[in-house]
């Protein structure tokens, strides 16, 4: 089981949390399975074919994009972040 | 009981003393000028490390750490500098030789000198803490005086930005912002205060750098950055670019024209409890659209002013991002590149992700598609 790691702007497809769990032997096996446990916030991330393009994941610490992709083994106890671009700054 | 005068004989007697033409043949040779300060300053041998006489035998090892290294060491006339060879040959410098004639018969024969640029006395107090600083030092701190960086944003972001860039003696700082003080921005935006309330951000900014430091000069726009405005701004001529902005567009934007003109920038955003931090150096790492090749949907991009932000986390990601500023400006440490951080301001936990180059980037990539600017606000709502 890895620990998702829930960027602010998608806790309420979360239903608030901060974090939730999902497993899988693959990225894309993680994704589904994401997917199934909170539908809100997989369909955000995953199409079911591909990663959505405004949203990074990462396995422990590396973009899954530039290190082998949807089929790239997760390790048991991962820990995956989301993170969609945030605008914030100025601030009016 | 021997005199000066029979001591410096007997001392020259024992050591080895070089002529200027032959110390300049001497290979690999390190030079050492035991002079004091204010001869230093007034001009030295270029190349030449400053150790004061008093200070030679504490801190030669850390100027020449390898005890087999020639070293010429000299003063103004050749005598400070024959004591000296023999105290550095008492630990073990055997081929430390000493400039008869000093550095004023080198002067005198016409060989090359440097005059030091030098920090006035009230700089030295003002910057003093910096001075204290190996990494930094008074070249560190005439190259923070020397440098341009550029603020996109007098808010949250560019607020701390503004006060420590000018507190750390950034000779030039530049401000973009089209907005005026509002009482909703007094919350985290340290720049202002009520004092400038309903004024345009730049002019407060500006009103606050200058009564921290006279050193600094501002220069001031106090318009929205678009593809019409930015070359002209961006001709003025900065170092660094630090981005605090609070919409898309302008992030896409400042992302092109930088990777174009080869500014690294320094990029921060935040949002409620959480912040990101990075460093685009065009060439050396990742751009913008590498790590985010487009943005996200409007219900995923609500800005601070939709979705709020605690008031301290913006001083904590601005001055993060002062502090990768700093370390591009003096040439020192390892800065943020390629690497993203993240802060989460209520588990108190920072994360650092890898974040690569992408070759078939449409802008830094290796068959760039987009070479002029685009209309940025289309691309970021369709």
């Amino acid at each position: 089981m890895s620990v998702v790691r829930v960027p602010p702007v998608l806790r309420s497809e979360a239903g608030g949390a901060r974090e939730v769990e999902a497993s899988g032997g693959t990225v894309r096996e993680l994704l589904e399975d994401l997917a199934t446990r909170v539908p809100a916030l997989g369909e955000k991330v995953y199409d079911g074919t591909e990663i959505r393009p405004y949203v990074n994941v990462y396995v422990d610490g590396e973009d899954v994009r530039t290190s082998g992709g949807l089929d790239a083994p997760v390790r048991d106890n991962a820990t995956i972040v989301l993170l969609p671009a945030m605008a914030g700054g100025r601030g009016r | 009981m021997a005199t000066y005068r029979e001591l410096l004989k007997q001392v020259k007697d024992r050591i080895e003393e070089v002529d200027a033409r032959q110390a300049r043949e001497l290979d690999g040779a390190a030079w050492v000028d035991v002079r004091e300060q204010d001869e230093w300053d007034e001009g030295h041998i270029p190349g030449a490390a400053h150790v004061p006489r008093g200070n030679l035998e504490s801190r030669i090892e850390n100027v020449v750490p390898d005890r087999s290294t020639p070293v010429v060491i000299y003063c103004a006339s050749g005598n400070r500098s024959a004591f000296a060879v023999e105290s550095l040959r008492a630990l073990g410098y055997e081929s430390a030789v000493s400039l008869v004639g000093g550095y004023t018969d080198w002067k005198r024969n016409g060989f090359d000198i440097t005059i030091p640029r030098k920090l006035s006395p009230e700089r030295r107090a003002r910057y003093s803490r910096h001075l204290l600083i190996p990494e930094i030092g008074e070249e560190g701190q005439l190259k923070l005086l020397d440098s341009k960086i550029l603020l996109i944003g007098a808010g949250g972001l560019g607020s701390p930005a503004s006060l420590y860039l000018a507190a750390a003696g950034v000779g030039t700082i530049g401000i973009i912002d089209a907005d005026i003080v509002d009482e909703s921005n007094l919350q985290r935006q340290i720049a202002h205060s009520l004092n400038t309330l309903g004024t345009p951000k730049v002019d407060s900014a500006r009103r606050t750098i200058e009564a921290l430091n006279p050193d600094v000069e501002v220069t001031t726009y106090r318009e929205r950055l678009t593809s019409d405005n930015i070359d002209r701004i961006l001709d003025d001529g900065w170092d660094i670019i630090v981005d605090g902005a609070d919409n898309f567009p302008t992030r896409y934007l400042v992302n092109d024209a930088s990777v174009w003109r080869g500014i690294p920038v320094v990029h921060g955003s935040i949002y409620r409890f959480e912040g990101q931090v990075t460093v685009f150096k065009p060439g050396d790492g990742p751009c913008y659209r590498c790590l985010y090749p487009s943005p996200p949907p409007p219900e995923l991009a609500p800005s601070c002013a939709e979705g709020g932000v605690l008031g301290v986390l913006p001083g904590i990601v601005g001055t993060l991002q002062t502090n990768e500023a700093l370390k591009l400006a003096a040439g020192i440490g390892d800065p943020l590149v390629g690497r993203l951080l993240l802060f989460d301001a209520l588990a108190t936990d920072f994360t650092e992700v890898h974040i690569k180059r992408n070759p078939e980037c449409p802008v830094c990539g290796e068959h760039p598609s987009i070479t002029e600017y685009i209309d940025y606000v289309e691309f970021c709502t369709r």
